[in-house]
């Protein structure tokens, strides 16, 4: 018997090897260098790993071989632009995750503990969070670009279980931060075992492992129909709890109003990219051709998803929980991209992932500057008058909300109206119409945020802006320029995507 | 044997452990309860791999018992700190955060 060595064709790979490489030296630097050293070291080696990874992201763009791994990992043209949108999206949250402030000084101690007290006298901050970003990052790079079952359920645990870890590690409120890592857990785990039974559902039907086999097997349509019905479902309910569709949406607003905000915002942003992305490679090559078994059930999630996201988003007085409703409806909204299952729905979602990202980062950076001496301040209610004292910084924050609200000249306009005329395209009318209505329900929520913080009077009870740290501000600045720039002139994202998004099957 | 019997078996461990993570209070139970289902679906991996004749099914099942041990460690840290501060591990007791 001999061994053939797997070519594994390391140049593909290489966006991700460099990823999990700097996590490790992250982690070594955790242990080695001294605490006073440890955040500038850790964040320059965090950054500058992105940088490095989106260069060859950059680089292998037009690469001739598209399979590395074996088959295991398809580098092509979306998952080229679905792996730099998570980089910079990352690179955005990471300068948000490097103020400190936001973390525990120490996750182990009991809170309140005299352990923790002494950890914050003496400075001794851990900074785990960082090498947990890289290996979560890692993950999400793999997820979409995954082209067989092992891999696509490895890279599923490796970007979720640092995520569970990091919405732990708030400092203040963590009680409820563990709260929020606890139910993330138990709920994340539950719906990792659905998708893994669809999985092994989808190999008995098909006999193979790769996504080009089970295709195969859909097309010829030999095997038995219940196994592969068996397997889209639960597969799909793996896939719908990663991005909170309604009816597996249970734990976002918990964990999104638990979590630090800086992990929150990179969470929905990076990870909603990363399990959009893999769903759409599912859903348009592997069951295609089985659109008659998926696409009535899918449509009903994404009318419920969106109805249900806008209007519960309106009952809430906690920003953060408001903007976890309005992700809510942002994934019904995604999920027409995916039933529209055409060249179209597939560019629009790519774009609408991006610039829905590059926001979500930005508004919650501005939730982490509004505070009063026991922190941030969520309540709605003492948000109120914030655009009379700092002007710039709620301008910028109204700027986020009208692009998720999808008005003209933001990014969340080009990205809906791209949206929706492909599924109309693909003739999902009803979906169309609920998610038009659902926009003008989501629009008055947003705007009756902006009316709060421009049009009411100030209440004096020693909530303020703070005034954003230079990588704060980096993190906005840079957000709110790409969220117009993308708005008012989009041509040249729009022609890169167009040129790119096609699925290698 | 007919290896559809094992198939049975895998959907009822499954259900059970579904059962169980919806109407336990105790997040290790609950926990257990989720390594339930994903050796159910490890037991489904291997018949699969047997009915079909290929052996990919059973190298799944090996990855599966990786992922699910990493699983554990990440689990137990954030159970085992719940418990620590609050002195229970009961789900229903974990509920600061507005239903």
């Amino acid at each position: 018997m001999t061994f053939t060595a797997p070519a594994l064709n390391y140049t593909l790979l290489s966006p991700m090897l460099i990823l999990l490489g700097g996590a490790l030296i992250g982690v070594l630097v955790e242990a080695f260098v001294s605490k006073a050293l440890r955040p500038m070291v850790q964040l320059s080696i965090t950054i500058g790993t992105l940088v490095l990874s989106l260069a060859q992201v950059w680089r292998i763009r037009n690469e001739e071989s598209t399979t590395a791994a074996m088959g295991s990992v398809v580098i092509d043209g979306p998952a080229i632009l679905l792996q730099a949108s998570i980089l910079i999206i990352s690179i955005i949250s990471v300068f948000l995750i490097a103020d400190t402030d936001q973390f525990t000084a120490l996750a182990a101690a009991l809170p309140g503990s005299d352990e923790e007290r002494h950890a914050v006298q003496t400075g001794n901050q851990v900074t785990e969070v960082y090498p947990l970003t890289l290996f979560a990052i890692s993950g999400m790079m793999l997820f979409p670009v995954s082209s067989d079952l092992i891999t696509l359920f490895v890279a599923l645990e490796m970007l979720s279980l640092p995520l569970y870890l990091m919405a732990g590690l708030s400092r203040r409120r963590r009680l409820a931060s563990q709260e929020a890592a606890l139910k993330y857990f138990l709920l994340g785990a539950f719906s990792s075992a659905f998708f893994l039974l669809g999985m092994a559902y989808l190999y008995g039907y098909s006999g193979s492992v790769t996504f080009a086999g089970i295709r195969e097997s859909v097309v010829g349509g030999s095997g038995n129909d219940v196994l592969l019905l068996i397997g889209i479902a639960f597969v799909s309910i793996g896939l719908l709890f990663k991005v909170g569709a309604v009816p597996f949406h249970a734990w976002s607003p918990d964990v999104y109003q638990g979590a630090p905000t800086p992990v929150t915002g990179f969470m929905a942003a990076a990870t909603k990219v990363a399990a959009f992305g893999a769903m759409l490679r599912i859903y348009y090559t592997v069951f295609a051709n089985a659109e008659w078994s998926w696409s009535p059930l899918l449509s009903a999630i994404a009318i419920i998803t969106m109805l249900f996201g806008s209007l519960v988003a309106i009952a809430q007085r906690d920003v953060k929980r408001m903007l976890a409703y309005s992700s809510i409806a942002h994934a019904g909204f995604l999920l027409a991209g995916v039933i529209a299952l055409n060249k179209a729905g597939l560019e629009a979602s790519i774009f609408y992932l991006f610039a829905y990202g590059v926001a979500t980062v930005g508004a919650f950076a501005v939730v982490t500057l509004v505070r009063d001496s026991g922190g941030e301040v969520t309540d709605l209610n003492r948000w109120k008058g914030l655009g009379k004292r700092s002007p710039w910084v709620a301008a910028t924050f109204a700027g986020f909300l009208l692009a998720f609200a999808g008005i003209p000249l933001t990014s969340g306009f080009i990205g809906k109206f791209s949206i929706f005329s492909a599924a109309y395209e693909n003739g999902a009318k009803g979906v169309v119409i609920a998610g038009v209505l659902a926009s003008a329900v989501a629009a008055f929520f947003y705007i009756r945020v902006i009316v709060l913080m421009f049009f009411t009077d100030p209440i004096q009870d020693g909530t303020s802006i703070e005034i954003p740290s230079i990588l704060t501000r980096t993190a906005i600045s840079s957000s709110i320029v790409l969220t117009i720039l993308l708005g008012i002139y989009p041509a040249p994202l729009l022609t890169m995507i167009t040129n790119f998004s096609t699925f290698i099957r | 044997m007919n290896a559809a019997n094992y198939l049975y078996l895998s959907a009822l461990l499954f259900t059970i452990g579904a059962v169980g993570v919806v109407v336990r209070r105790n997040a290790i139970v609950v926990f257990m309860c989720v390594e339930l289902m994903l050796n159910a679906a490890n037991l489904s991996f291997v018949t699969f791999s047997r009915i079909n004749g290929d052996l990919n099914g059973q190298v799944i099942a090996f990855f599966t018992m990786v992922v699910a041990a990493c699983e554990v460690v990440v689990g137990l840290a954030i159970i085992v700190t719940i418990y620590r501060s609050r002195r229970s591990a009961s789900v229903d007791d974990a509920s600061l955060l507005k239903r």
